[in-house]
């Protein structure tokens, strides 16, 4: 590809685009394919349908929170006619359970690098597909045997109940709790399973973006999505085998009688462990060691999705694009080295808590960067209230809320109080609902025309966008107040407890805000269906963006480009004289006066 | 319709800062007395709690204000195009610096209340030496075990150990110390009105200590997933005076020991004796 002299507007006809890889019959095409834009199109179905399963599940736990031991709606009595509908505590902790793994296996993690990551890797890079296009259609399909690990055991076997942390002892030794048997082995395995897949997907997305950049796409002239499912490729490739190791070894604990995670002397329902010697502290640095680095394999992506949306939507080019790919690198790299504050009230030595303090402390200074930079981008702009537009504010206000709200977690003497309470409980739902997922919602509205070709319905995607941001922190925002009077995590009912009994009013505030947002979600299936048969058509490039995948036609072919893209500057140059239009897109060279060339020029030295 | 959008994302910050400042007057703050915690150690936590709470909402306020406003520009923006600005050195060395710094120090400022709470070196010698009690965590309920009156609490249990279930009795006004394990699996041993709290790992004995500074009865729960009963394990801790706590003690080694002949039959101690610490 090197060797192509380029024409003037950057563009190489490419004699047969499909040559490599034809698409063959329905099955080849849809089914088993191995073009990545099919691949993140399943992605997105499947992540999709488990965010409804997510979904249930926590309107199920908000629903014993807010009438506890009264009879679920509808569900409840064909569910449980032996309780007379209600949900018992072994139900309960199951719930939980299962909605943590459910939305932070199979919907964040999926959707980031499954979907957005499959989609634009190829496309914003300007490549014809993945590195290896057959690995990226197993890594998808890797994802149903852990769906499948994930149902049996919750369906099955009684459902894992040990919370998402899988802490030893309670999920090391069967006999633990009423759910710990075959459910737990059956969890674990899965976690497994999807392990393979993100594995799969961070070593390809990584050589993909080493080896196949377009002609002209050096590194700092990459898209900032790009930097953000690189690094987090990079991430995950480092941390996740660390989890994988972890969880080998609690198979090995439970099936095989070796004891990594629990130490002698134990007493269980009556009844002692033959053998022992180990630690459960263990288990939870390796956990964290994975699971610390996940919150970011959980933004990161989304920190790029919404710096490339917010400087289109506003026509601005990003600020700071450096200073932007330098903090996310130093997130990522802090990222390894906090673990430990997931575990000051472990029982750790407290000398290391003090190390893990400062250090955690440190890592709030590039998400602030980070902040002031998206913040800096929409100043000056002409700002298009559009679903995106919307979307991606939302990302940006929820996540100085979860950001700021981190600081107190990273104080080691406050978070001694706040540890396991729901003020933790409020902090990760900003983050992860209030940012990632309505990044996700921006990105699925930016990125719907490229996948099919037609535009989404922007009434419904506002009703959407307001009743979710609505309901989202009419639940979680009451969560800090929770967290500030004590209520704990993962209890069924906490009125028990003479200290929480007034708590009841809010938690039913907080439940209908839920139910609010979770049938908002219907909408957005809505508009999704309604819009890939019915929208309006869109052309190549709807949102007159700058990145190489809006040169392509909408939706594209196999081999995706119809000529070869020649890269001559970074991403997001809006705002300049181009002709009629205030863009230029990467591909193009010319056209700019010659003041507004120094300004382009600048890029490269901040 | 840009100006109502502004509008609509100005009102949740405005929200947020009204119902955080309605918190301490209507019961969203924390737990018991006024909101106040029953150990000093606790209001030095509440202070620095305060502290990063006071900086949080400066920047919470500022960032969300001028988020809105630049919202507000943006939507009224009537050039033709936006300014071409890839960025500015000065600012973004401003807005790295100024947060390091107000982090670090943050950092730096809370570490003596963490060396007090947890280094053993800084612990109160007077509690160091003579734990009050062993408390056991196991599903679902507390476990406690006190030295005979007059004795030293031992690493193995005595014959004239003095036993409870889900009620600590503390005396107020001194620093004591508890020796925390786990029979079974993982618990966490979280008194909120004395802002304590410490994860029970099966195989470690780790000491906690606490000084209570005013009587009452205190809730203590369970803060660490440990079964289908997690949100039952419900124990009080009953903070009183020297002289209330010794006659608690001395009643509950008569009811411990009564043999029904209306004499105490206190046993003498075990042989194996090794002093905790």
């Amino acid at each position: 590809m090197t060797t192509l002299n380029p024409s003037p507007t950057g563009l190489q006809p490419i004699l047969n685009p499909q040559a490599h890889h034809a698409p063959g019959n329905f099955i080849t095409k849809y089914i088993f394919s191995t073009d990545h834009k099919i691949i993140a199109i399943q992605f997105m179905f499947t992540t999709l349908l488990m965010m409804i399963v997510g979904g249930v599940l926590a309107l199920a736990v908000r629903w014993q929170l807010a009438f506890p031991w009264e009879s679920m709606p509808i569900v409840g009595p064909w569910l449980f006619a032996a309780e007379g509908g209600q949900i018992s505590p072994e139900f309960y902790t199951m719930l939980f359970t299962m909605h943590a793994t459910v939305m932070i296996f199979l919907v964040i993690i999926p959707i980031l690098a499954g979907t957005f990551g499959n989609l634009l890797i190829p496309l914003m890079i300007g490549a014809d597909d993945m590195a290896f296009p057959r690995l990226n259609m197993l890594s998808y399909w890797f994802m149903w045997p852990a769906i499948a690990c994930f149902g049996m055991s919750f369906a099955y076997a009684g459902g894992p109940a040990a919370g998402w942390t899988s802490y030893p002892i309670l999920a090391d030794l069967a006999q633990a709790a009423p759910g710990s048997g075959t459910a737990q082995t059956l969890w674990l395995l899965g976690v497994t399973f999807i392990g393979f897949s993100s594995m799969m997907g961070s070593i390809n997305y990584m050589t993909t973006i080493i080896n196949m950049r377009a002609p002209g796409m050096t590194f700092f002239r990459l898209p900032m999505t790009i930097w953000g499912l690189f690094i987090t490729a990079i991430l995950q490739a480092f941390a996740l085998p660390v989890l994988t190791a972890g969880g080998f070894m609690q198979v090995t604990d439970r099936l095989l009688g070796t004891c990594f995670f629990y130490p002698s002397g134990l007493v269980i329902n009556n009844a002692a462990p033959t053998v022992g010697g180990g630690q459960a502290l263990l288990w939870q640095h390796l956990f964290w060691f994975y699971s610390h680095p996940a919150v970011y394999i959980m933004l990161l992506p989304v920190m790029g999705m919404v710096s490339d949306m917010l400087s289109c939507m506003c026509r601005k080019p990003l600020f700071g694009y450096k200073p932007m790919v330098i903090s996310m690198s130093a997130i990522a790299s802090l990222g390894f080295i906090v673990w430990g504050h997931h575990m000051y009230t472990s029982g750790m030595n407290p000398a290391v808590g003090m190390a893990f303090m400062v250090a955690t402390m440190m890592i709030a200074l590039p998400s602030a960067v980070k902040t002031f930079n998206w913040t800096a981008t929409i100043w000056g702009g002409k700002v298009e209230f559009n679903t995106v537009t919307l979307n991606c504010i939302a990302f940006l206000s929820m996540f100085i809320v979860g950001g700021l709200s981190g600081i107190f977690m990273a104080a080691v003497p406050v978070d001694v109080y706040f540890h396991d309470t729901y003020f933790i409980v409020a902090h990760f739902h900003y983050v992860l609902f209030g940012a990632t997922l309505f990044g996700v919602f921006a990105a699925i509205h930016f990125w719907f025309p490229k996948m099919f070709g037609r535009m989404m319905n922007e009434k419904l995607g506002k009703t959407h966008f307001v009743l979710t941001f609505i309901g989202a922190n009419g639940t979680f925002f009451p969560m800090h107040f929770l967290g500030m009077q004590g209520m704990p995590r993962r209890y069924a009912d906490p009125y028990l407890h003479g200290y929480l009994e007034h708590l009841l009013p809010m938690n039913q505030f907080m439940t209908i805000s839920a139910i609010v947002m979770g049938f908002a979600q219907i909408l957005l299936f809505i508009n999704i269906f309604y819009s890939m048969f019915f929208g309006p058509k869109a052309g190549r490039n709807p949102w007159n963006a700058t990145t190489l995948e809006w040169t392509t036609p909408s939706p594209p072919g196999h081999g995706n480009f119809d000529f070869i893209p020649m890269v001559y500057h970074g991403p997001n140059e809006y705002a300049v004289v181009n002709g009629d239009k205030d863009f230029l897109m990467q591909t193009e060279k010319e056209c700019l006066p010659s003041n507004e060339t120094v300004a382009t020029n600048t890029l490269d030295e901040t | 319709m840009g100006k109502g959008w502004c509008l609509f994302f100005l009102f949740w910050p405005v929200a947020a800062v009204v119902s955080c400042a309605m918190a301490p007057f209507v019961g969203w703050s924390f737990p018991y007395d006024n909101a106040q915690a029953a150990s000093n150690l606790g209001i030095r936590i509440d202070d620095l709690f305060y502290i990063i709470l006071i900086v949080t909402a400066i920047v919470f306020v500022g960032t969300q204000a001028v988020l809105v406003y630049a919202l507000w520009r943006g939507a009224n923006n009537r050039e033709e195009r936006a300014t071409n600005v890839h960025g500015n050195h000065k600012l973004e060395l401003i807005w790295s610096i100024i947060p390091g710094a107000i982090l670090l120090f943050l950092a730096i400022y809370q570490m003596n209340i963490w060396a007090d709470f947890r280094i053993k070196k800084y612990y109160p010698e007077a509690a160091v030496k003579d734990p009050l009690a062993e408390v056991t965590a196991r599903q679902f309920e507390w476990r406690f075990r006190y030295p005979a009156i007059g004795k030293k609490l031992q690493q193995k249990p005595q014959p004239d150990d003095l036993y409870s279930v889900n009620e600590l009795h503390v005396p107020f006004g001194k620093p004591v110390m508890i020796q925390l394990r786990s029979d079974d699996v993982q618990h966490s041993f979280f008194l909120p009105a004395l802002r304590i709290k410490q994860d029970a790992l099966p195989g470690l004995q780790i000491p906690v200590w606490f000084e209570a500074n005013k009587p009452g009865t205190y809730d203590l729960v369970c803060a660490e997933l440990c079964g289908w009963g997690h949100y039952k394990m419900k124990a009080h801790v009953i903070v009183q005076s020297e002289d209330e706590y010794q006659a608690y003690l001395k009643n509950l080694t008569q009811k411990q020991f009564y043999d029904g002949l209306g004499k105490i039959a206190a046993k003498e101690t075990g042989t194996e004796s090794e002093a905790v610490e």
